[in-house]
């Protein structure tokens, strides 16, 4: 029976040899899915309103996005536009596009979408304005940036 | 002489620096989706085009700076606008458009009351939407978003008659596999209820 006594007896340690393998992985995945760049809001952060029918913005690269909404600085009234990191007038907003494009190849720039981040509170005279001057240099397919949601009546209360 | 030995790196450490990565990785992710209602604007003419379209094939639907909505001359709420958008472009009660030198055909996939004095035909139906320059976003999304419900309701009525899915599983259905079949049938609802929407000048 000697033979079968060698055998410790206690729990053996589990390895963690595989641990630092399964936090690379993660840490690759997290890399690979994160987005750096991230646009500092000059202006008040803009409250989004709500749509049911709302379609999923493929091909976030080709995306460049236009903010409207109310300036962080409550003393200044009326909705301000930002654009990368700085606040614009609504004539530079071609500029912004063309400076979008030029990163761009020319072949993707027919795909490229303006997404419009506006607070529910702005005026359509303001977004109507970037409109017109998207029109103007062809910059055609916009996108009104909204949560998903039923509850409409929160749009304009 | 002391025996030479090559050291092992202890790699002990390796997952606390990987954990600490991870971590800063974790929380510097955005993983959020940008989503939103989808427009095509219209493109820039050279020269104004005079044309001529019946009053009847125009919804008329105008909202103030107090966000309150006229539909055809009647004030309504926003969630009647739907429905109202719904009857208008369904109802057929002409024929359409005429393609390739051949007269307009009626519509046979319409389910209105064929009213002559609502629009002829989904292909000639215009939804006009006037907004003041002082109503809110949040206004002007609901009813954009109201419009697109409407249009939205009739191609899926028309798709499950035909082809036995919704309107949106068939474009889910092709950003899973694009097939050619998938596109003609997509175009084909497209075709049926175009959206025709027309924004005309903000009132001052």
């Amino acid at each position: 029976m000697s033979k079968f006594k060698k055998k410790k007896k206690g729990l053996p340690a589990i390895s963690t040899a595989s641990l630092p393998d399964i936090v690379f992985m993660l840490l690759f995945f997290f890399m690979v899915s994160t987005t750096m760049r991230e646009t500092d809001l000059l202006i008040k952060k803009p409250v989004l309103p709500m749509a049911s029918e709302v379609k999923k913005l493929e091909l976030k690269s080709l995306v460049s996005t236009i903010y409207v909404g109310k300036s962080a600085d409550r003393r200044i009234s009326g909705d301000k536009i930002q654009a990368n990191d700085k606040i614009i007038d609504v004539k530079e907003v071609p500029s912004f596009i063309f400076s979008e494009r030029a990163l761009r190849k020319e072949e993707e720039v027919k795909f490229m979408t303006t997404s419009i981040k506006a607070d529910k509170e702005a005026s359509v005279g303001t977004i109507l304005d970037i409109k017109e001057q998207l029109r103007d240099i062809n910059a055609l397919k916009v996108s009104f940036s909204t949560r998903k949601g039923n509850d409409l009546k929160s749009n304009y209360k | 002489m002391a025996r030479r030995e090559n050291a092992e790196i202890n790699a002990g450490s390796m997952a606390d620096i990987a954990f600490l990565l991870l971590i800063f990785f974790l929380v510097t992710t955005t993983m959020d989706v940008d989503s939103g209602i989808a427009r095509k604007l219209p493109e820039k003419t050279q020269q104004d085009v005079e044309v001529t379209i019946k009053e009847k094939n125009v919804l008329d639907i105008v909202v103030n700076r107090n966000n309150q909505l006229l539909v055809e001359n009647e004030y309504v709420q926003v969630g009647d606008i739907k429905k109202l958008a719904m009857d208008f472009i369904d109802n057929g009660g002409g024929v359409g458009v005429s393609k390739d030198g051949k007269p307009g055909e009626p519509c046979d996939y319409c389910k209105g009351k064929k009213d002559p004095e609502s629009s002829d035909h989904p292909s000639k139906a215009i939804i006009s939407l006037q907004s003041d320059r002082g109503t809110t976003y949040g206004m002007y999304v609901s009813i954009q978003n109201e419009i697109e419900a409407a249009y939205n309701e009739l191609r899926s009525r028309l798709a499950v008659e035909k082809y036995g899915r919704t309107y949106n599983q068939l474009l889910d259905d092709y950003s899973d596999t694009p097939t050619e079949s998938l596109k003609a049938k997509i175009d084909y609802l497209k075709d049926s209820y175009p959206q025709i929407i027309t924004e005309p000048e903000p009132i001052k």
